[in-house]
C-alpha cells in the first residue's frame, strides 16, 4: 500500500535514503544540490527505486536532468502524486 | 626496440592478510591462510579502508582491487591526483576469473523473491568483469587504455602481460595492473564442487601424492608498471622487472590441462625468448601448483620439457599451498610473491608436502624456505598461470 504523497512524507523518505548512499547527514537540506552532496545518477536511480516502492511514483530518464537540489526531487515527486 | 618494463609499486589482499609484504613474509615463515578448507581474506575489513560510498559502489572483488591498488600506488610514490605522467598515457588492466559473482547471486535472489522492480540499479556496474579495472581508472583518474582480462585462473598474469605490452609498444607510459577475485559464494562453491575440482580433505598440498583438488581462496594484487627509462628519470625505486610474457592455448579440453604440458611448456619458452634469456637463466619457478592431480603432473612435465636438465636445479614452489587458489587473482598475487622472493633471494616453501609421487621429482622446496642463488647472473624467475579454457600464461620476472 503506497504511502500518502505529502511533502512531509517524501522529504522524510529522501532524507532517510541519502545517508544510505554515504551522504553526510548533516549536509542534507532542501537547498543542497546533489552535486554538492556527491550524489550522481546511480544514486538517483536507487533513490528513484525507493520512492517508486514507497509512493508508486517513478522518477525516470529526463527527470534526473531537471533535478538539481534535494528540494527539486521532493517537489517533483509531490507534483506527480497530486 | 621494446621499452623496458619496471615494477615500482605492489599491493595485495590475500588470505594471509592485507599487504604485499605481509603475504610474502607470512608465506616465507610457513604460515597458512587456509582455515576449515577455505582461504578467505579474513583480515580484510572494507570499512577500515573505504568510505560507505566507496564500499557500496564496489563488489568485494573490486574492493580488494582498490585496497591493493592504493598500497601499490603509495609505494610507487603516486599520490592520488598527482600522477607522474600525463593521465592519457596511464592505463589500467585488471584480470578476474568471474567478476562480481556475489552481486550477481544477490541480484538473482532479489529478482526471484521480490520481483524485477527491486533489482538494485548498481547490479550491473558492480558485477561486470571489468568493474575492478573501471573502478581503479576512475579512482586514480587514469585516462589511458583500460580493460579487464578474463581467462579464468590465468587472468591476473594475462593482465600483467598485456600491461607490459602496452608499455613496450609505447601505448602507455605506465599501467596499473593485476588481478582480483571474490568468488567464495554458494553458487561458485557448488559449481566448482560439481566439477570435482575442490579438495575433499581441505588441504592444499601441491605436488604431493595425496593432493586431491584445490582449496578456494580470494583476494587481489595490483602492481604499478612503468616505462623503465621514465621511472629512472623521475627517481622511482625499482622493485623488479617484467622481462618476458609467453602465452599459449592447449586447445585440448575446457577444464583439464593437456597431460604432457605441451602448451604450458611452449608458454614458458616463449616467455624466456621474449625476455632474451635461456632456460639455464631461471633460478626460481613460482608454479601454478594448484594441488589438483592433473595440474601438478602436467605442470611438472611442462617444466621439464621447457627447461630440460636445468629443471632439476631450479627451486619450484606453490603460493597456493599457503593461500589456496585465488583464481583470476592468482597470477597477480603470485607475481608479487615472486618479485619479493627474488629481491630477498629466498624461495618460500610448498607447504603440506610429505609424500612424493613418481615422476614428480623437482625441488618443490618442501615446507621450509630455501635460499636462491643466482651467482653472477641476474635473478630471473618465471611465474606460471594456467586457466580453464586451456589458457597458459607465463611471466619472466627479475629483481636486483
Amino acid at each position: 500500500m503506497a504511502a500518502a504523497i505529502t511533502e512531509e512524507n517524501v522529504q522524510k523518505t529522501v532524507f532517510e535514503a541519502l545517508p544510505q548512499f554515504g551522504v553526510d547527514e548533516s549536509q542534507i537540506t532542501r537547498d543542497a544540490t546533489f552535486e554538492d552532496l556527491d550524489v550522481d545518477s546511480l544514486d538517483l536511480a536507487e533513490l528513484s527505486q525507493i520512492i517508486e516502492d514507497e509512493y508508486g511514483v517513478a522518477l525516470k530518464g529526463d527527470d534526473v536532468g531537471k533535478i538539481k537540489t534535494v528540494g527539486d526531487a521532493i517537489d517533483l515527486v509531490v507534483s506527480r502524486g497530486s | 626496440m621494446n621499452r623496458e618494463v619496471v615494477i615500482t609499486g605492489m599491493g595485495a589482499v590475500t588470505p594471509l592478510g592485507v599487504g604485499a609484504r605481509t603475504l610474502y613474509e607470512r608465506w616465507l615463515a610457513g604460515q597458512s591462510g587456509i582455515e576449515d578448507g577455505e582461504a578467505r581474506a579474513s583480515e580484510f575489513e572494507p570499512t577500515e579502508h573505504l568510505s560507505i560510498k566507496e564500499a557500496r559502489r564496489a563488489d568485494r572483488f573490486s574492493q580488494f582491487a582498490i585496497v591493493a591498488g592504493d598500497e601499490a600506488l603509495a609505494e610507487a610514490g603516486w599520490d592520488r591526483g598527482d600522477l607522474p605522467y600525463e593521465s592519457d598515457l596511464i592505463g589500467c588492466v585488471i584480470g578476474t576469473g568471474i567478476g562480481g559473482i556475489g552481486t550477481l547471486e544477490r541480484g538473482k535472489e532479489i529478482l526471484m523473491e521480490q520481483g524485477e522492480k527491486k533489482v538494485p540499479p548498481l547490479s550491473v556496474p558492480l558485477m561486470m568483469s571489468n568493474a575492478a579495472s573501471g573502478t581503479l581508472s576512475l579512482r586514480y583518474g587514469l585516462h589511458g587504455n583500460s580493460f579487464g582480462t578474463v581467462s579464468a585462473c590465468a587472468a591476473g598474469a594475462h593482465a600483467i602481460g598485456m600491461a607490459a605490452r602496452l608499455i613496450e609498444h609505447g601505448d602507455a607510459q605506465a599501467v596499473v595492473t593485476g588481478g582480483s577475485e571474490a568468488a567464495m559464494t554458494p553458487l561458485s562453491h557448488a559449481a566448482f564442487g560439481a566439477l570435482d575440482a575442490l579438495s575433499d580433505s581441505g588441504i592444499s598440498r601441491p605436488f604431493d601424492a595425496r593432493r586431491d583438488g584445490f582449496v578456494m581462496g580470494e583476494g587481489a594484487a595490483v602492481l604499478v608498471l612503468e616505462d623503465g627509462e621514465l621511472a629512472r628519470e623521475r627517481g622511482a625505486k625499482i622493485l623488479g622487472y617484467v622481462r618476458g610474457f609467453g602465452a599459449s592455448s592447449d586447445a585440448n579440453h575446457m577444464t583439464a590441462p593437456e597431460k604432457d604440458g605441451v602448451g604450458a611448456a611452449k608458454a614458458i619458452l616463449r616467455a624466456l625468448e621474449d625476455a632474451g634469456r635461456t632456460p639455464e637463466d631461471v633460478i626460481y619457478i613460482n608454479a601454478h601448483g594448484t594441488s589438483t592431480p592433473l595440474n601438478d603432473r602436467a605442470e611438472t612435465r611442462a617444466i621439464k620439457k621447457a627447461l630440460g636438465d636445468h629443471a632439476a636445479h631450479v627451486k619450484v614452489s606453490s603460493t597456493k599451498s599457503a593461500i589456496g587458489h585465488l583464481l583470476g587473482a592468482a597470477g597477480a598475487v603470485e607475481t608479487v610473491a615472486t618479485i619479493l622472493a627474488l629481491r630477498d633471494r629466498m624461495a618460500p616453501p610448498t607447504l603440506n608436502y610429505g609424500e612424493p609421487e613418481e615422476g614428480l621429482d623437482l625441488d618443490y622446496v618442501p615446507n621450509e624456505a630455501k635460499p636462491l642463488e643466482n651467482g653472477s647472473k641476474p635473478a630471473l624467475a618465471i611465474s606460471n598461470a594456467f586457466g580453464f579454457g586451456g589458457h597458459n600464461v607465463v611471466l619472466a620476472l627479475e629483481a636486483e
